[in-house]
């Protein structure tokens, strides 16, 4: 029975007793003026009416509460946003315990419904529509017109802080987690009393600590707190120490008392003043990460041009050759075998290794051989070639972006201390460092690296030892062909997967090899870090364009001072 | 001497070629008469194929559909498809040759403002008629270009709007993000000079600019993550254009910024930009387009239809550009039956006035200052990669050429069909000239 019917019911009620209004003065007046028998009729009415209520109550309780419930579910049918948060909050009030799944399948866009039929469902994996209301999948097929609630921020904000509301009480951890996280960004006083017995029954002592946070959140948004509450909110949230507390503690009501105004801006400074050295931290990380990238793209440009001597312009489109391979590999494993998805990257690595080292070798076995101690004929020719990769890429696979996944391990974020580090930089900075380790054990420990370095050092007198050196040429401009397709797997993760992926790299890449010094891989290394940190602490002050600029002006007047980078070869074979 | 031979003998291959060409051209020429053609200048190769390559083929399917249909004036259409190749003087050397040596009638093409720029004195001096469909930041007015994209108070300006409003967060706090280049830079004055009017603190607006192709976000991304935690809601209006898009939204995701937080709306982010790019960590995030591919009217749909049936492949997305050619060619389409005739002059006078069936469901109308009136919806992005309608105008919205809230324009008007000037000041009465 909807609400309104109780109503109607008790205002008739009322009126049946307002009629009979004139007749209790009578009553008080004395019994000898009424008779018995018209005092006992009008007990018997009253209790009637009485009974009649308590009857209707009781009758109606149980299918009052499902019918409210289903009136609040008819809210999802009207496809408007206002509507819809309606819906939310009523079928929150309503208590159900389908409400939980309800807002679920809301968020995550399962929730359908048809206005045909002024009926909700939920749609599993599959797409089989379930009753929203009773959980039972539906009998027959599904309306015509079944649709997706649609969301909108607004709508989203709801959910987030009813689902925090309603999940408080989970027997999951991470669950009152995030219940807790989400009912700090609502600060929604209506779920206090949850919230009070989540603290009191709470163990885990990180949950508690939010949930606390919580409170404390709801407590300064409230204007009937006491003064000592909110001080120990305030103390609460300063402690918490990040952004998020900074938003709260410098957006209080403005009639706030002084006392707790005066704390709160107390621990704004304090948050600020350790914001400002985390935040040095901050760029110091994004400054390795940054660093980490240059050194992929240039590593192998340390090989083709630092020892080599070889301009290769058309290094960039190697890089762009891995990540494109990466893409093939995806795409196969998506298509055939999809749990194979997390290791997608570890296949895609020897396999762009290989794929860009033989296009490495066909290029100098057909143009650059022939180019060698030619310098601009070699840029233009290598430059040219850029091009003519870049274009068959974009007539092999399209102008578009190719769309590479993150697998499980390279996704999310986790916090440490003050700043966020996301896994996938974190592996990025592992593998530039394992790649760098890897090229130096080669060059140091192997016979094809000793033989390369002869080579390097001086040709005619490693020729006459018996080297090959026209196969070591071609070896070694595979290598940093290899090297820089594994450095397009790696960038794929984080940069776009499309035919001018390699051009964004080229000039930081001869910019690191020349800053760090032709010919030496310890000066790639540092180089590229150096770069990487120096540009994140500029960014921030000078913006991005700006910060970009000054590093450019900085390496030219560094090289004016030091023309062969920071660590320069020296030697007879510079001469050379 | 042997080099001088090898000369002589290439010259007269050349020679051999050039007379071989010279018999091709009049065999095209003399085919040539009895069709009516329309010029695609629109970049196939380079960083500007990413998006360009689309509105070629949409020009050739509208002029397959109308030769279908019969033609025009009896005449069936012909398609000439140059390359500028991404490279903007080349736009003006490729823009001359379609005019000049090809006699097209019509000219399709342009994404950038700049290759736009750098086309407009050939048309201006050989006079033809170009439409231009992407959305950009005005400030123009030429009687050879018809703007069949967004001013910005065809998107800017509205977006802002719903950002203010209850719906969109009344959003207090204002990021405006863009590559640096003269599109963003002109919409974020624009933007900067509205929202100051509507009495937003200069404290609570960021403006940042980051180069082309940018790909490290992370301190631009944790720059909008503290600026955002003021305890005012707080909102990023992106001009970030094309490649640069895909690891803003990467590290977006990454750093967990969601929209229910700090919700980012884009002006260059559409189906195409979203194709390549897992859209799950994006939900919610928003851009403002006059059409979106996933509204649903009879005309969209067919239009959705015949795409994929002229590209053969049912996965390709349709964007708001391709949308402004369909009205564009349309246009032309009436004005030259209109006309009776395809000289530019007469084109060009019959232009405005013309109503033409959108693709959502509206009637859009060249107007004197040869911009069309436009819906403005704002779209949520979806986990397909499509968008969600949450909010459009009220009726259509009429371009202006020259934005009322910047100093050096308010007064400008454009006017082609009374003042017959694309710069009148309306406070000097004098025409500006160009």
């Amino acid at each position: 029975m909807p609400p309104s019917r109780i109503q109607n019911m008790i205002r008739r009620t009322e009126a049946i007793m307002v009629q009979k209004e004139p007749e209790p003065r009578s009553v008080n007046t004395g019994m000898d003026h009424v008779s018995f028998r018209e005092f006992a009729m009008r007990l018997c009415r009253a209790c009637i009416v009485v009974l009649l209520l308590v009857f209707a109550f009781a009758s109606s309780y149980g299918t009052a509460h499902a019918e409210s419930f289903d009136e609040a579910l008819a809210h999802f049918t009207a496809d408007d946003f206002d509507e819809t948060i309606t819906g939310i909050n009523e079928i929150v009030a309503s208590g159900n315990p389908r409400a939980e799944p309800i807002i679920r399948a809301l968020k995550d866009g399962h929730l359908m419904f048809s206005a045909e039929k002024k009926a909700v469902y939920i749609q599993d994996d599959s797409g089989k529509l379930t009753d929203a209301a009773t959980g039972q999948p539906i009998t027959g097929d599904a309306p015509a017109d079944v649709d997706t609630v649609r969301l909108s921020n607004r709508v989203r904000g709801s959910i987030d802080a009813a689902l925090g509301g309603l999940t408080l009480l989970s027997s999951d951890p991470a669950k009152r987690m995030s219940a807790a996280e989400a009912v700090f960004k609502s600060r929604d006083a209506s779920v206090l009393p949850t919230l009070e017995a989540a603290i009191a029954k709470e163990q885990d002592a990180s949950v508690k600590r939010v949930l606390l946070q919580a409170r404390a959140a709801i407590t300064l948004s409230s204007d009937t707190a006491s003064d000592a509450d909110k001080l120990a909110a305030v103390e609460i949230i300063g402690n918490r120490g990040d952004q998020d507390a900074l938003g709260l503690l410098s957006s209080l009501p403005s009639n706030s008392s002084p006392a707790v105004a005066e704390a709160a801006a107390a621990a704004v400074a304090a948050i600020q003043k350790r914001l400002i050295l985390w935040d040095t931290v901050q760029n110091a990380w994004y400054g390795l990460s940054l660093g980490s990238v240059l050194l992929l793209a240039a590593i192998g440009l340390a090989i083709t041009f630092g020892v080599m001597g070889v301009i290769n312009m058309a290094h960039g489109e190697m890089v762009m050759i891995g990540a494109y391979v990466t893409f093939v590999v995806q795409d196969t494993i998506r298509d055939s075998y999809p749990r194979l998805f997390d290791y997608s990257l570890a296949i895609a690595i020897p396999l762009a290794f290989v794929v860009a080292g033989c296009v490495g070798i066909l290029v100098e076995r057909t143009i650059i051989r022939f180019l060698y101690g030619r310098p601009l004929e070699t840029l233009l020719a290598t430059w040219g070639l850029s091009l003519i990769l870049q274009q068959a890429v974009r007539t092999m696979f399209g102008p578009n972006n190719r769309e590479v996944g993150n697998p499980s391990f390279m996704s999310g974020a986790f916090d440490l201390g003050g700043i966020t580090i996301t896994y996938n930089r974190l592996w990025i900075i592992c593998f530039a460092l394992a790649v760098f380790v890897a090229l130096l054990g080669l060059l140091r420990y192997t016979r094809f690296g000793l033989e390369m370095r002869a080579v390097t050092q001086n040709r005619p007198m490693a020729a006459s030892m018996g080297i090959r050196t026209a196969r070591i040429d071609a070896l070694t401009f595979g290598l940093g062909s290899g090297i820089a397709g594994m450095a397009g797997v790696a960038l794929s993760q984080i940069d776009n997967v499309s035919p001018n992926l390699g051009q964004g790299y080229i000039i930081d890449s001869f910019m690191v090899v020349v800053f760090g010094g032709v010919g030496n891989l310890w000066g790639t290394l540092v180089g590229s870090f150096l770069l990487g940190i120096a540009n994140k602490f500029l960014e921030p002050v000078a913006g991005a364009v700006l910060g970009k600029i000054a590093i450019l002006v900085l390496i030219i007047l560094f090289i004016q001072k030091r023309p062969r980078g920071m660590f320069a070869l020296k030697g007879r074979a510079v001469e050379a | 001497m042997y080099r001088d031979r090898t000369t002589t003998k290439a010259s007269r291959w050349l020679a051999t070629a050039a007379g071989l060409a010279l018999t091709v051209l009049a065999t095209v020429s003399a085919k040539a008469q009895d069709t009516i053609k329309v010029g695609i200048l629109h970049s196939l190769s380079g960083t500007m194929a990413i998006s360009e390559t689309t509105l070629k083929d949409v020009v050739l399917m509208l002029i397959d559909e109308q030769n279908k249909k019969g033609g025009l004036l009896g005449k069936k259409l012909e398609a000439v498809v140059v390359d500028p190749a991404s490279n903007w003087p080349l736009f003006a050397e490729k823009a001359r040759e379609l005019i000049d040596k090809d006699k097209v009638s019509v000219v399709f093409g342009c994404w950038t403002s700049v290759s736009r720029k750098s086309v407009l004195p050939v048309f201006k001096e050989l006079n033809s008629v170009l439409f231009y469909p992407v959305q950009f930041e005005g400030e123009e007015g030429e009687r050879n270009v018809f703007y069949t994209g967004a001013a910005p108070n065809q998107q800017a300006i509205p977006a802002v709007d719903y950002l203010m409003s209850a719906d969109g967060g009344s959003v207090k706090r204002w990021v405006l993000e863009g590559t640096d280049y003269v599109y963003p830079r002109t919409t974020n004055k624009v933007l900067e000079a509205y929202l100051k009017q509507k009495g937003v603190a200069d404290a609570d607006i960021m403006i940042n600019y980051t180069p082309f192709g940018f790909s490290d976000w992370q301190t631009e991304v944790s720059k909008i993550k503290a600026f955002g935690s003021a305890g005012k809601k707080t909102a990023v209006v992106s001009t970030v254009n094309g490649d640069a898009n895909v690891p803003f939204y990467k590290e977006l995701g990454n750093q967990g910024i969601k929209a229910t937080d700090i919700p980012v709306m884009a002006f260059s982010v559409g189906e195409e930009e979203l194709a390549g790019l897992d859209t799950k960590p994006l939900v919610g995030h928003l851009a403002a387009w006059n059409y979106f591919e996933s509204i649903k009217t009879p005309a969209n749909e067919a239009f959705i239809k015949e795409w994929h049936d002229f590209t053969k492949n049912p996965k390709r997305t349709t964007n708001d550009p391709m949308e402004a050619h369909y009205i564009g060619f349309n246009m032309w389409v009436q004005a030259v039956q209109k006309a009776g005739t395809t000289d530019p002059d007469k084109v060009i006078a019959a232009l405005p006035g013309i109503k033409q069936a959108n693709l959502t469901g509206g009637i859009s109308e060249m107007l004197p200052n040869h911009y069309i009136t436009k819906p403005v919806f704002i779209g949520e992005i979806r986990g397909d990669g499509q968008f969600n309608v949450v909010w459009k105008t009220k009726g259509l919205v009429p371009g202006d050429a020259w934005s009322p809230y910047l100093p050096g324009s308010k007064d400008l008007v454009a006017d082609w069909v009374k003042l017959k000037c694309g710069n009148y000041n309306t406070v000097t009465k004098t025409c500006g000239g160009s």
